[in-house]
């Protein structure tokens, strides 16, 4: 027994000392739910390392939210105005057109052709090409020319802000989209009745639409097939594509199968058509592989910074950790207490990560540059799938230094 | 009741073909209501001792009978949830959480064995007010002088209860006069017939405080002293 002393009167009480023990937990307490409560004051009392771990995930997040939207919407405008026809079902062009920018004319004679096929509602001639407009102070602009069926108007924009659709019936009248306009004649109000010169022929402005975006910032200017006729009258093939309507009651399929049985054109289904378009810029030009690199610059930045300074916050910890194994935490229990500090620095870093990304996409909305900009969903999942793989390594890096913590290291001084 | 018997333990490190024995055939029976010291020069292992005498290390060789209980029977997790349940630990740097409070700290044990925070918190507190940190449940270690910390050391190694403290140097990073309040703690802590205090220390001015001092040598129990026989050895 030990010896009375004078401390005997200060004496330290801390219970029964009931011995012996049971070796079970405290009986009505949830298992280890409580160590949550201390894994995130032990998370956000370091608040230096948790708005870096914060940064990195929010900066990954931002960088792959907003740069593969921006790449979409530009691989998307490449198919703007496949996207926009949305009347009709089939695209009937060469053999030899790969995507929309890259027309090769038609005999004029195909058309009537295509319309005898069965299963063909109706068939339209549908005009796209560059075309070099002068303005009256002299001033050259290169623009998207697009020549519409004259009757049936199809392959017009539907949103008209200005005019009427009805004046390209009439000839040498064409529609511009807003933001052509904009970039023509930059600051000045819409006014109808502007005039411009195509191959030494006059064209009138009489309407201005808002149209979908394309990959280029040149105007579109939207006229009817027969004013291209008269435009371009030197020419004797300029049909570029027919557009293609299918009738109640046959399958879109079966349209394309006959129509290339029986003219010996390509024919394609609109979304195939536009997803080649897409494809081919994706896959022929550098735009994805400049867009890629900066989004996999921005998964390695976010997730080294990430990784690096969880790292370090455990490895800060570690003797901590390892006075809490002599106590008797578990490594289970440290497994979950580092998994929450993750988990909740990737929900936080994550969310605003796309809280910017969409705040970003918002402000630009009206910005012509950045127009058709949209936060598609699987953007979102995709992001979120990259920000938990990268938590991932963060936390598979520390774990193994939270584990082969060894807690005789604490009587080590 | 012994608070640890061991019989014959032995403990060699094995690193790669190097062979580094820390301890040797040591014999020990720590009784209940003591406060123990094991003393001894650096590297005589007294460290591995203790870490074999709470289940942190596992012996080479001999028995281990911890509060009655034969660690060797139980598997790794068992060990844990028996230090967690029955052992309270006291470090020479405190090793508390830096951004947790005074109060937090205290409360870890309990907490880790699922007891809500806010529960456990009030615990604590009760504890830390008896050990006179009262004023001071809310600051952080930072805010704390050494011997407040390793009061709250002490709140933590005693909040659950166990019926065996080990103390780990724990007056080393501390001046005399704090080294000494410490000890009062420890000394009153020990003061109860079902718990027992082994601490681990070279500082020589706390001997008084011993009920019992073995010394170690040489990975050896070289002998059991009194704290006033050990002075005169020591003479």
């Amino acid at each position: 027994m030990g010896k009375a002393s004078a401390y005997d009167s200060k004496r330290v009480e801390t219970g029964s000392g009931a011995f012996p023990h049971h070796l079970v937990r405290p009986r009505g307490y949830p298992y280890s739910a409580n160590m949550w409560s201390i894994a995130l004051k032990m998370l956000l009392g370091d608040k230096p390392k948790y708005f870096g771990l914060v940064f990195g995930v929010t900066f990954a997040s931002l960088l792959m939210g907003q740069q593969v939207s921006v790449f979409i919407s530009l691989m998307t405008r490449t198919a703007g105005l496949i996207f926009d026809l949305t009347e009709a079902d089939i695209w009937v062009m060469d053999r030899r057109v790969r995507y929309i920018d890259e027309p090769e004319p038609i005999r004029d004679i195909e058309l009537p052709v295509v319309r005898s096929v069965e299963g063909v509602e109706w068939a339209v001639p549908f005009y796209k090409g560059v075309a070099t407009v002068r303005q009256p102070d002299g001033l050259s602009q290169v623009v998207i020319l697009v020549g519409i069926d004259p009757v049936s108007l199809v392959g017009l924009a539907n949103d008209t802000l200005q005019g009427d659709a009805r004046v390209l019936l009439q000839p040498q009248t064409a529609m511009i989209d807003k933001n052509g306009y904009k970039f023509m004649w930059p600051g000045q109000d819409f006014v109808l009745g502007r005039e411009l010169e195509v191959n030494d022929q006059r064209l009138v402005i009489n309407a201005i639409c808002n149209a979908a975006p394309t990959l280029t910032t040149y105007p579109t200017l939207y006229v009817s097939y027969t004013t291209i006729t008269q435009l371009f009258p030197q020419t004797r093939n300029r049909l570029p594509f027919v557009v293609v309507k299918v009738a109640p009651g046959h399958r879109i399929d079966d349209v394309v199968r006959r129509i290339e049985q029986e003219t010996g054109l390509q024919a394609l289904p609109r979304i195939e058509f536009a997803w080649r378009s897409i494809n081919y810029f994706a896959t022929r030009t550098g735009i994805p592989i400049n867009f890629g690199i900066t989004v996999f610059l921005g998964v390695i930045i976010g997730a080294a910074i990430t990784a690096q300074t969880f790292y370090l916050f455990v490895v800060e910890n570690t003797k901590q950790f390892a006075a809490m194994k002599a106590f008797g935490v578990t490594n289970g229990q440290l497994f979950r207490l580092v998994m929450l500090q993750a988990t909740f620095v990737g929900v936080v870093g994550y969310s605003l990560g796309m809280g910017l990304t969409a705040l970003f996409i918002r402000s630009v909305g009206n910005v012509p540059a950045f127009r058709g900009l949209t936060l598609h969903w699987q953007v979102v999942a995709g992001a979120a799938v990259m920000i938990t793989l990268i938590i991932a390594i963060a936390v598979s890096v520390s774990l193994i230094k939270v584990f082969r913590a060894d807690p005789a290291m604490v009587f080590k001084g | 009741m012994t608070a640890i018997s061991l019989e014959q333990v032995g403990k060699v490190y094995q690193s790669g073909e190097v062979s580094t024995v820390a301890l040797e055939q040591v014999t020990l029976s720590i009784p209940m209501g003591e406060l123990s010291m094991l003393v001894g020069p650096s590297g005589c292992g007294k460290t591995t001792l203790i870490s074999i005498a709470t289940g942190i290390l596992t012996p080479t060789s001999g028995t281990v009978t911890t509060l009655g209980q034969s660690l060797a029977s139980m598997t790794d997790t068992q060990r844990v949830l028996f230090r967690r349940q029955h052992i309270g630990f006291i470090f020479q740097q405190f090793n508390l959480l830096s951004t947790l409070t005074a109060a937090e700290n205290a409360a870890m044990p309990l907490v880790a064995a699922g007891m809500p925070l806010a529960k456990a918190v009030i615990k604590a507190n009760a504890l830390l007010a008896r050990l006179g940190l009262a004023d001071h449940c809310h600051k952080l270690p930072k805010q704390l002088s050494g011997g407040q910390q390793q009061r709250v050391a002490i709140a933590r190694s005693l909040v659950h209860d166990p019926a065996l403290i080990v103390c780990d140097e724990p007056t080393a990073s501390l001046d005399g006069k704090t080294g000494r309040e410490v000890m009062d703690i420890l000394r009153s802590v020990a003061n109860h017939p079902q718990r027992a205090v082994l601490i681990v220390t070279h500082d020589n001015r706390v001997y008084s405080f011993a009920d019992r001092i073995y010394d170690m040598a040489d990975g050896k129990m070289v002998g059991e002293y009194t704290h006033e026989t050990y002075l005169h050895k020591e003479s």
